[in-house]
């Protein structure tokens, strides 16, 4: 098993007392599926991600990904295992400011050791980038940055793909397009696909789908 | 971890005027640090080189207890009886400035040093015919060779300086069968004692001059200094401000599996380099500031102290490597917070470019209140401590603190401006520059210190001047000064002058110890020269006719301080105690000193010598009195001085000292005014946002701009209003305080009004240019600029 929960809880302190995002998870993720993450907002799902991608740490329950508990690994090993076997795609894309979509695209996989131009190059044609990649993430629509942000995670090829909400900041043709890419991309590299959407249609298209409700699986 | 350092640089190339600004501030101040390092440097090893000449400052020697020459025959004697002494003859060439040095090299003890001839041809060159003439190459240079010996160079010499046999120096020095002083070989002497009237005198413990020049060369240290902190201000600027730009790429960068702890790396490697290149840059400039200033420097070191420095610099690899351990110590401080911030970089944080206004804001108050804190302790230790610490920690706390309090002082003042304003623009007008406050603090912090600076240093120099030339114009009242070269000729000379003058006033002094320190002793005539003019601090009842009548003496203000004396105090001198009846300033003086009746004088000292004298003769006549004395009595020149040229030297050398502080205060203003031009350039871009939604209201761009424009000149308007009182206090603690800690005496002090006014007018200016840039691009900006605010792409 690439990724897996167990009775894992989190929980916030607020002004108005702790409040429990997640209560009691357990969820298990192959290599080579997909999983979609639905929910209300609270109910839970970007904690999740961070949860597995090692980004935070859980309060109780255990959390293991590749073989690594991630609960008691501390930051440097957390971080060699989001640099090596896990590739982030975020709503807000967070490219590179200061790096054209060439430096990018290769810049997560030249990050984890693997840069293999040939296939940075076949994504960014794939991807449509490919008269892009002298721009500057500024210079482009939403839509372009999403799929530089896609084709930086993959060209590392990560074993483990998690994406919080890819599509939420564009229209639905465009996150329509978006999506199909990034479904055929991961299941070109066999990795898995932990993906956190609102929408029920895109969370149709994936193998599984789990719903959070109030910090626990529906 | 290449391609994480890529992504970090690959900012600067992004924003290549925030590089600059980093770079230019880094530099500026590694600059003006290392410059001003270089030309102590340089000072002082010029005076070590001139005490070294001779070995001076390790032989004892042996002079005349008067203080006069001594006659060729004793010398022979001494060598008869077994004494292993040489020969010096020691004078200033007349006409120039050199000081003359005749040795004989085959008498020289081993240990006196950087004496190019000993051995072979060069030696019996030297000791032959005319002789020879060794010089420094830039002493050289500047001097003609009439009637001089044939001039050798040696870079060891020290500038000013000549050195040739002993023989040579007695012709030109018009001292045939005398000399100045016999050096003393180290080891065993015949166990007998001197003749009458020689002493021997044990090595100096230290360059007099060295210890003269103190207060200058702390001035500039305090200035380099200054100029230091004020460009790190420019440096902690960019680099926050990089930060807060980068701070989502560094949390990308960690998202994407880079270890806090690398990352960190990662920014230290990158502010190293960069302080590599611009500590660098800035000895460079620092060289080329030293070079330009040093001449001036030079000057004014070699009117005031008599000290000769040469006029060029010479490259120390400590000075290399001291100017880039500060550019890197600096970089580090300067980016201290950044680290601290990035150390303690939430992984998962929302990215809000605002959040470190914001965050600054909330710490105003935090931080005005330790500025208060440092303020009082400033005033505590000002008004308890005592030394120079004390004086240097409360000045250190005072401008500290007084740039803590700033932000808060100004936010408060913008908030009571938008209460009290009526119309809608005035209150936003009002409210935005509230707004601004936390983004320029920094800026507004350096340009305080700067303004504050030269405020004070400028206050201090200008009392200085003028305290110094009207302090000039009392003590040196007679209109002429006489050295005669003998008692017989002195006798000759008194006798000649009495008809042709208003009054013959001897100068006579003694040395002795003063409360166990070497100290001097002059005798002082009851004269109206003397009771009209002599500037007294503080004195008894008719303290004049009490020392005339051998009942006490006065005292000059830094033996005054240095022991606690009170009026009527007991001070011991050779003869007995005499009570202190007067104090006397006396600017520039180390050394402790006392006024008596000359007649008490010659009591108590009986040796002294009767050879200067002051003349009183109507101002028209004196230059007149002055060429007949020459020819008369065949005087060498500089034996009558007369009291005009002694001012207008005296002012000369100001000038030239006004000159260089003048430079470094330019220097320190134009630093200050990068610092607003670094920081409104920067901020021009992040406050878009709060611009956009009144352009859309309907307020003109250029409008918009104007208004920038006016909010730039009333925060630099209200700084120099908190400037002003920072500035006279700092004045006042370096007269009050740190003078009179370093040096013992203090001077009054005074405002100058002009001065302030230009200065604050200079400040405006200074604003005014430094926003001119971020105003125009405002004034022009493109719409689509304007509403991408709006459309929230970003």
């Amino acid at each position: 098993m690439l990724l897996t929960l167990t009775g894992v809880t989190k929980t916030y302190a607020t002004g108005e007392g702790p409040l429990t995002v997640l209560d009691g998870i357990d969820l298990a993720l192959q290599a080579g599926t997909s999983l979609a993450l639905t929910g209300e907002s609270g109910s839970g799902k970007s904690t999740l991600l961070h949860l597995a991608a090692g980004l935070d740490l859980a309060d109780a329950g255990r959390v293991e990904l590749a073989g690594v508990n991630l609960t008691t690994a501390g930051d440097p090993v957390r971080a060699g295992l989001r640099r090596g076997t896990v590739g982030l795609v975020f709503q807000q894309f967070n490219l590179i400011p200061s790096l054209d979509v060439a430096a990018n695209l290769a810049f997560q996989a030249r990050l984890a050791g693997r840069h293999d131009p040939a296939w940075t190059a076949r994504l960014a044609q794939v991807l449509g980038l490919s008269a892009l990649l002298g721009r500057y993430p500024e210079q482009l629509s939403g839509g372009q940055q999403q799929r530089v942000a896609i084709g930086r995670t993959l060209a590392a090829r990560p074993q483990l793909v998690l994406a919080d909400e890819p599509t939420g900041n564009l229209d639905e043709a465009t996150g329509d397009a978006v999506l199909d890419l990034m479904l055929r991309l991961v299941a070109d590299t066999g990795a898995a696909l932990l993906m956190v959407t609102h929408s029920p249609r895109l969370a149709g298209r994936l193998d599984r789908r789990v719903t959070l409700s109030a910090g626990r699986i529906t | 971890m290449r391609a994480g350092l890529s992504a970090l640089l690959s900012h600067w190339l992004r924003h290549p005027v925030q590089l600059a600004m980093l770079m230019l501030g880094l530099a500026l101040a590694t600059a003006l640090w290392s410059g001003v390092q270089a030309i102590n440097a340089e000072a002082r090893a010029s005076y070590d080189r001139a005490a070294a000449v001779l070995g001076q400052n390790r032989m004892e020697r042996i002079v005349s207890q008067d203080g006069g020459p001594i006659a060729q025959g004793l010398y022979v004697a001494l060598r008869r009886d077994g004494w292993k002494v040489s020969p010096v003859v020691e004078g200033r060439l007349p006409a120039t400035d050199l000081r003359l040095l005749g040795i004989d090299p085959l008498t020289l003890p081993a240990g006196a040093a950087s004496v190019p001839v000993r051995t072979g041809a060069d030696l019996a060159d030297f000791l032959s015919g005319g002789g020879q003439l060794y010089l420094n190459p830039e002493t050289a240079a500047g001097l003609r060779p009439d009637g001089l010996p044939a001039l050798r160079t040696d870079p060891g010499l020290p500038p000013g300086t000549g050195l040739t046999d002993v023989g040579v120096a007695q012709r030109l020095l018009g001292m045939e069968g005398r000399l100045s002083y016999l050096l003393v070989s180290p080891g065993a002497q015949p166990d007998r004692p001197l003749p009458q009237g020689l002493v021997r005198r044990a090595p100096d413990d230290g360059t007099d001059i060295a210890r003269l020049t103190d207060s200058f060369h702390l001035n500039l240290t305090a200035f380099g200094f200054l100029a230091f902190a004020v460009g790190l201000f420019i440096v902690n600027s960019a680099i926050g401000l990089a930060f807060e730009q980068r701070r989502a790429m560094l949390r990308t960068l960690r998202a994407l599996g880079l270890s806090a702890r690398e990352i960190m790396g990662l920014v230290l490697l990158e502010l190293l380099v960069l302080a590599l290149a611009a500590g660098m840059t800035g000895i460079g400039l620092g060289y080329l500031v030293a070079a330009a200033l040093l001449p001036d420097v030079a000057a004014t070191l070699r009117g005031l102290y008599g000290a000769e420095v040469t006029g060029t610099l010479s490259l120390r690899p400590g000075w290399w490597l001291a100017g880039l351990g500060m550019a890197m110590a600096g970089t580090l401080l300067a980016a201290g917070q950044s680290l601290w911030r990035l150390w303690h970089l939430p992984l998962l944080a929302p990215a809000q470019p605002r959040a470190w206004a914001r965050a600054t804001a909330r710490s105003l108050w935090r931080q005005g209140l330790a500025g208060a804190a440092l303020l009082g302790l400033s005033a505590g230790l000002l008004a308890f401590g005592t030394g120079l610490p004390a004086g240097f920690g409360g000045l250190a706390a005072l401008l500290v603190g007084a740039a803590l309090c700033l932000p808060l002082g100004l936010i408060l003042v913008t908030g009571l401006g938008g209460r009290m304003a009526r119309g809608v623009l005035v209150q936003w007008f009002w409210a935005d520059t509230r707004q601004q406050v936390p983004g320029l603090s920094l800026a507004l912090m350096a340009l305080l210190l700067a303004l504050a600076a030269n405020i004070g240093v400028g206050t201090m120099v200008s009392s200085f001047r003028q305290t110094f030339v009207g302090w000039l114009d009392q003590r040196l009242a007679s209109e002429l000064y006489v050295t005669a070269r003998s008692a017989d000729e002195a006798r000759r000379l008194e006798a000649w002058l009495a008809p042709r003058t208003d009054a013959v006033l001897p100068i006579l002094s003694a040395g002795t110890p003063l409360f166990g320190r070497p100290g001097e002793v002059y005798g002082i005539t009851d004269h109206p020269t003397y009771r009209d003019n002599w500037p007294l601090l503080a004195a008894l009842p008719d303290v004049w006719g009490r020392i005339a009548a051998g009942q006490g003496l006065m005292v000059n203000e830094q033996l005054y301080r240095a022991e606690a004396l009170a009026l009527g105090d007991a001070v011991d001198l050779p003869g007995g105690p005499l009570p202190v009846v007067g104090v006397y300033s006396d600017y520039g003086n180390p050394r402790p000193q006392v006024l008596i009746a000359p007649e008490s004088l010659m009591a108590r000292f009986p040796d002294t010598p009767r050879l200067r004298f002051g003349l009183r003769v109507d101002p028209d006549r004196a230059g007149a009195l002055a060429a007949a004395l020459v020819a008369e009595f065949g005087l060498p020149d500089g034996a009558v001085v007369d009291q005009a040229t002694l001012k207008a030297l005296s002012l000369q050398v100001f000038e030239q000292t006004f000159a260089v502080t003048a430079a470094l205060n330019v220097l320190t203003l134009g630093i200050a005014g990068l610092a607003m031009f670094a920081s409104l350039l920067t901020l021009s871009g992040l406050r878009l946002p709060q611009v956009a939604p009144v352009w859309a209201m309907g307020l003109t761009r250029p409008r918009l701009a104007l208004l920038d424009f006016a909010r730039t000149l009333l925060l630099a308007a209200l700084t120099l209003v908190a400037a002003l009182p920072l500035g006279l206090a700092l004045a006042w603690v370096l007269l009050a305080v740190v003078n009179v800690a370093a040096f013992g005496w203090r001077l009054p002090m005074q405002v100058f009004p002009g001065d302030l006014a230009r200065l604050g007018g200079i400040a405006l200016l200074a604003a005014g240019v430094a926003s001119l840039i971020p105003v125009l691009r405002l004034a022009r900006i493109a719409p689509a600029a304007l509403l991408r605010v709006f459309a929230n792409e970003r």
